[in-house]
């Protein structure tokens, strides 16, 4: 089992610990929901130091990232970041991947944990030219600070002015005297920061940010609050909601998939462009249990009687206080509003199709430069 | 701690009999494990029950565990404030998150459980 150089420090505080794609991860710390409220409310800290980290630098590094991810890596600016996806023929994710801008010839990857090895064995076959490709996994740890007090939790321990820093952007910059780079992402469906920080001093500056935090109601949170609140974003775990076999237009992801003629040819793409034309065969809906039960990854979905597909994600919604999901349907049936049924062990409980995400937050305009983050 | 008033299992069940009846629930070990419970599901009244048989549901955020029988007999009672406020279960397992109660087929057999303090080892074995 893998650790993360905050191992010992979960441990000694008291957290359950689970293994998760091959990690011994911190499930929660104080309790899942109460941990999942603190992030819709104030704010939560989480280690994802597990995640994975490519370094793709060199004259030949955006052709070769054109080349083997989905959207369009042409139209990012130095310390700007990008939602996207390693293709496959069959027009299905690989793996999903933020790839961040340092420099017209310098980019970093990161990719999820279960899928650091596989990734980068893919990438290493797609045939890299002029491009230096390094699994740098080991060499960074990753914070995630997430919720409506992030901002101003961060704010009060640096000179960066971080108004001036959008979503799906990132700056290299000092937090505390510690070297960093934070970027404006999550996985929460909140405001808030991705950190990545040397491993060697990651513990210390997680203490550093909880103790800033504290007051503010910042708490550490672990992989069973991630899961909840992602998937109260809407926001699709690689291995659950989609895979290998799941294009990305069926997975709602059409959106980080670019036709534009100047980015060329990619895995996948005249799928993927027929997908988007003409609509896929099946859609990733979201859904919402109106009788008794939690439908849980794997249970079978019904439509009058007829099983058309399976629970990829299932869980109660601690902020919603409704149990809540996602499913693959045939496209006739994904419209808002369609009655579906799960099989929640051989009883057939009532469900239906919701608009997603099934939360947004109430301030989803922010954070806009200047007005809406306070520093203190 | 445990309470001393009751007989506990293996699959962190308690139960307390008084006279033929014995009242059910899932020890304070097991909420834990279990963590924040939102999902309670239990039988009708009148249903018969073999010593260890699956006789309801409790769900965590993240996990399904099924409750076993600490006993044999009929189910005369199952506490619908609990299936109403599962998070009960968090806060009194030994009080007011009881789950059934079960007219006993041998009030006797209940000794054969482990008391207070043979179910405090199993569970400090068991942790290791």
């Amino acid at each position: 089992m893998r650790k993360t150089p905050l191992n010992a420090a979960h441990r000694a505080s008291g957290a359950k610990m689970v293994p998760f794609g091959g990690w011994d991860m911190p499930v929660e710390y104080s309790g899942l929901i109460s941990e999942h409220m603190a992030v819709r409310k104030a704010a939560g800290l989480f280690d994802v130091s597990h995640m994975g980290e490519f370094e793709v630098e060199g004259p030949g590094a955006l052709a070769f990232l054109q080349r083997t991810t989905a959207n369009n890596v042409a139209k990012l600016v130095d310390g700007q970041a990008q939602y996207s996806a390693f293709p496959l023929a069959n027009g299905a994710p690989l793996d999903d991947v933020i790839v961040y801008r340092r420099a017209a010839d310098r980019y970093l990857l990161v990719v999820n944990a279960g899928n650091i090895e596989k990734d980068f064995r893919w990438l290493q076959e797609q045939g890299p030219q002029d491009v230096r490709l390094e699994n740098k996994s080991d060499a960074y740890a990753l914070l995630a600070l997430q919720g409506p007090r992030a901002a101003e939790i961060l704010q009060a321990l640096t000179a960066f002015d971080l108004s001036g820093l959008k979503y799906y952007h990132f700056a290299e910059t000092e937090v505390d005297s510690y070297s960093v780079t934070v970027s404006r992402t999550g996985y929460t469906g909140e405001d808030g920061f991705e950190i990545f920080v040397s491993p060697q001093l990651v513990e210390a500056f997680w203490k550093r940010l909880l103790d800033a935090g504290k007051e503010k109601g910042l708490v550490p949170a672990g992989l069973g609050a991630r899961d909840t609140l992602r998937l109260e974003a809407r926001m699709c775990l690689h291995g659950q909601d989609m895979d290998e076999t799941t294009s990305l237009v069926e997975a709602g992801l059409g959106w980080i998939v670019s036709l534009d003629e100047a980015k060329g040819d990619f895995p996948g793409r005249a799928v993927l462009a027929e997908q988007k034309k003409n609509g896929p065969p099946r859609k990733l809906v979201g859904f919402e249990v109106t009788g008794r039960g939690i439908a849980r990854h794997g249970y079978p979905v019904l439509v009058h009687d007829e099983r058309v597909g399976e629970v990829t994600s299932g869980t109660y919604a601690p902020f919603l206080q409704k149990n809540i999901g996602l499913c693959y349907v045939p496209a006739a049936r994904a419209a808002v509003g369609t009655e579906l049924a799960v099989d929640i062990r051989e009883r057939k409980v009532p469900a239906r199709v919701v608009p997603t995400p099934f939360y947004k937050r109430p301030d989803k305009a922010a954070p806009t430069p200047a007005t809406t983050v306070t520093t203190s | 701690m445990d309470p001393a008033d009751r007989r506990y299992t293996k699959d962190h069940e308690w139960v307390r009999v008084e006279g033929d009846h014995g009242t059910v629930g899932i020890t304070d070990y097991a909420q834990k494990q279990l963590g924040d419970v939102v999902y309670v599901e239990l039988p009708e009244a009148g249903r018969k029950l073999k010593e260890h048989e699956t006789f309801g549901t409790v769900e965590s955020v993240k996990a399904v565990s099924e409750l076993f029988s600490p006993v044999a007999g009929e189910v005369t009672e199952a506490n619908t404030a609990l299936v109403q406020s599962p998070e009960a279960l968090n806060a009194d397992p030994y009080g007011k998150a009881w789950m059934i109660k079960v007219r006993l087929a041998d009030a006797k057999a209940v000794d054969a459980l482990m008391d207070a303090a043979a179910y405090q080892k199993y569970v400090e074995s068991e942790a290791k």
